[in-house]
């Protein structure tokens, strides 16, 4: 039997499994504004207003329960990043997908309690958490509220190079979670840490 | 030889349509200047003075507000050298007025624009047609005329090339938001009480920024009026309210609000449409041809990646 340690605690798992709900409900319903057709609707365009907004305020809400958490717990240390050796890290980590793990050979960096992420993962977390998740929520709100926005910037509509940034940092989201949800399969079996995601246990392997 | 094609460019630049091209001298001094001052001495103020003869005193009188104007407004209008007798009876120029005199017929726009080639490029004629159709000739009576939105007192046109689409947007809503978001200009044609406008669109997701954004008449006129501001005024049942009709590729407002642009603009491939973005953003018309394949090129290579990977951890 694998060795199994403890490593998503219970306002995790509830945060994360909110997170990937509206996810899903804000690129459905996204990709239905953006790309609407009247004889083809993915989503009828009022419905997919109404649920974008609701959405994104509880991812927004949700955000606020991720900082607080990771101030609050230990969960926060798991995003520092040390700069000294990062490179050479993350090209150990690279080399490990492209071509150790064909090998079946050990992980450069197993995952333990002190250790939750490996080094490519913990950059692309903390650029997602961090960088594009505030983005896209600054943006959101402000979609939401276009009177707040500035009305010209070069001449171009301050509301469209909103739209724009919001969508585009949408879209790299949408690619963050393809990759991310694949290489959830990658762990003691493809099931187990979407097992874990469920239950809080990591399974070593 | 060359002299003939000079001529025959110059007939084809004379004879081509221009919006600006102006009929009326705006620079020059107002024709009927002196002789207006007259009137406007009275009916550009609240509170008028006359001599009373019977008893010599000086009299002040408050004006009735509907008859009063602004000169500066006046003199900026399209009707800026008109002398007010030249619409109104010269018996007006003696004081008190006759009482019979606010009996008098008023002119139409066509009384005095129809059938003369000096304003085809106007289309009063048009105009005039697609008016005849919409709910505001069927629904009332011949009380509502030209002078119902447009004040010939201050007209001047409206819709120029080089005036923004966020000041046509205001200027034209303020002409349908004076009656019908006022309920006492209203009842001067309709008895029915009417929910304040934000009320009744409150289907709309932030009603505020669609009055901003676009015109009533985009969503409230025939989409196959010709004219470059719709006269054909639909009845409320007939309203668009499928909001693909605007948030789509192939958005109503090309045909509409952006008809302007669009005679100069040719769309590229039903994408993105630079006057659209310098302007304003609607969701589901703003689309950018780049952006669109670059973000389907990226997730392809993602899923492909994704696809290679599954292979090799199958096959090692």
């Amino acid at each position: 039997m694998a060795e199994k340690i403890y490593l998503y605690p219970v306002w995790l798992r509830i945060w994360h499994a909110i997170n990937a709900l509206m996810f899903l409900v804000l690129i459905a319903t996204g990709i239905s504004m953006q790309y609407s057709h009247p004889d083809a609707p993915l989503i009828r365009f009022d419905r997919a207003v109404s649920w974008h907004n609701i959405a994104g305020i509880i991812v927004s809400l949700n955000y606020l329960i991720f900082l607080m958490g990771n101030l609050i717990t230990k969960n926060g240390s798991f995003y520092k990043i040390k700069l000294k050796g990062l490179i050479k890290s993350l090209i150990k980590q690279f080399d490990y997908y492209l071509r150790g793990l064909f090998k079946r050979e050990p992980a450069p960096f197993p995952i333990s309690e002190e250790r939750k992420f490996n080094p490519l993962q913990k950059v692309t977390y903390v650029g997602t958490m961090y960088v594009l998740v505030p983005i896209i929520i600054i943006t959101g709100l402000a979609l939401l509220f276009p009177e707040t926005i500035v009305s010209k910037v070069f001449n171009y509509s301050g509301i469209y190079l909103t739209a724009l940034l919001h969508g585009t940092v949408g879209f790299l989201l949408s690619v963050f979670l393809v990759i991310h949800v694949y290489f959830s399969t990658i762990g003691a079996s493809p099931s187990s840490n979407f097992k874990g995601m469920i239950n809080g246990w990591h399974e070593k392997h | 030889m060359k002299r003939l094609y000079i001529f025959i460019i110059s007939l084809f630049i004379i004879s081509l349509p221009s919006y600006s091209q102006m009929l009326v001298d705006f620079e020059g001094e107002p024709a009927a200047f002196e002789d207006n001052q007259h009137c406007f001495d009275c009916h550009s103020k609240k509170i008028y003075t006359y001599e009373n003869e019977y008893t010599g005193r000086i009299e002040r009188k408050a004006m009735n507000p509907n008859f009063i104007l602004n000169p500066d407004k006046f003199y900026l209008g399209v009707h800026r050298h008109f002398s007010c007798t030249d619409c109104h009876s010269p018996d007006y120029e003696t004081f008190p007025h006759q009482a019979e005199l606010r009996l008098e017929e008023m002119y139409s726009c066509l009384d005095c624009h129809g059938g003369d080639p000096t304003y085809e490029q106007y289309h009063f004629e048009l105009i005039e047609d697609e008016f005849g159709k919409s709910v505001h000739a069927n629904r009332h009576d011949e009380h509502f005329s030209c002078w119902s939105c447009h004040d010939p007192h201050s007209y001047s046109a409206l819709t120029r090339r080089d005036m923004k689409i966020s000041e046509i947007v205001r200027q034209h809503n303020n002409t349908c938001a004076s009656c019908h978001d006022n309920p006492d200009r209203f009842q001067l044609i309709s008895d029915s009480l009417k929910r304040p406008l934000h009320q009744i669109h409150d289907f709309l997701p932030n009603y505020k920024l669609h009055f901003n954004a676009v015109r009533c008449i985009e969503c409230h006129s025939s989409p196959t009026d010709t004219l470059w501001v719709a006269h054909n005024i639909l009845s409320k049942d007939l309203a668009v309210k499928n909001c693909v009709e605007c948030h789509s590729a192939n958005t109503l407002l090309m045909s509409s609000l952006y008809k302007y642009q669009n005679i100069e603009l040719r769309r590229s491939r039903g994408t993105l449409n630079a006057m659209l973005i310098n302007e304003s953003y609607v969701i589901g018309a703003n689309r950018n041809i780049y952006l669109n394949i670059g973000s389907l090129v990226i997730f392809g290579l993602t899923l492909l990646g994704v696809l290679v990977h599954i292979i090799f951890r199958i096959i090692k």
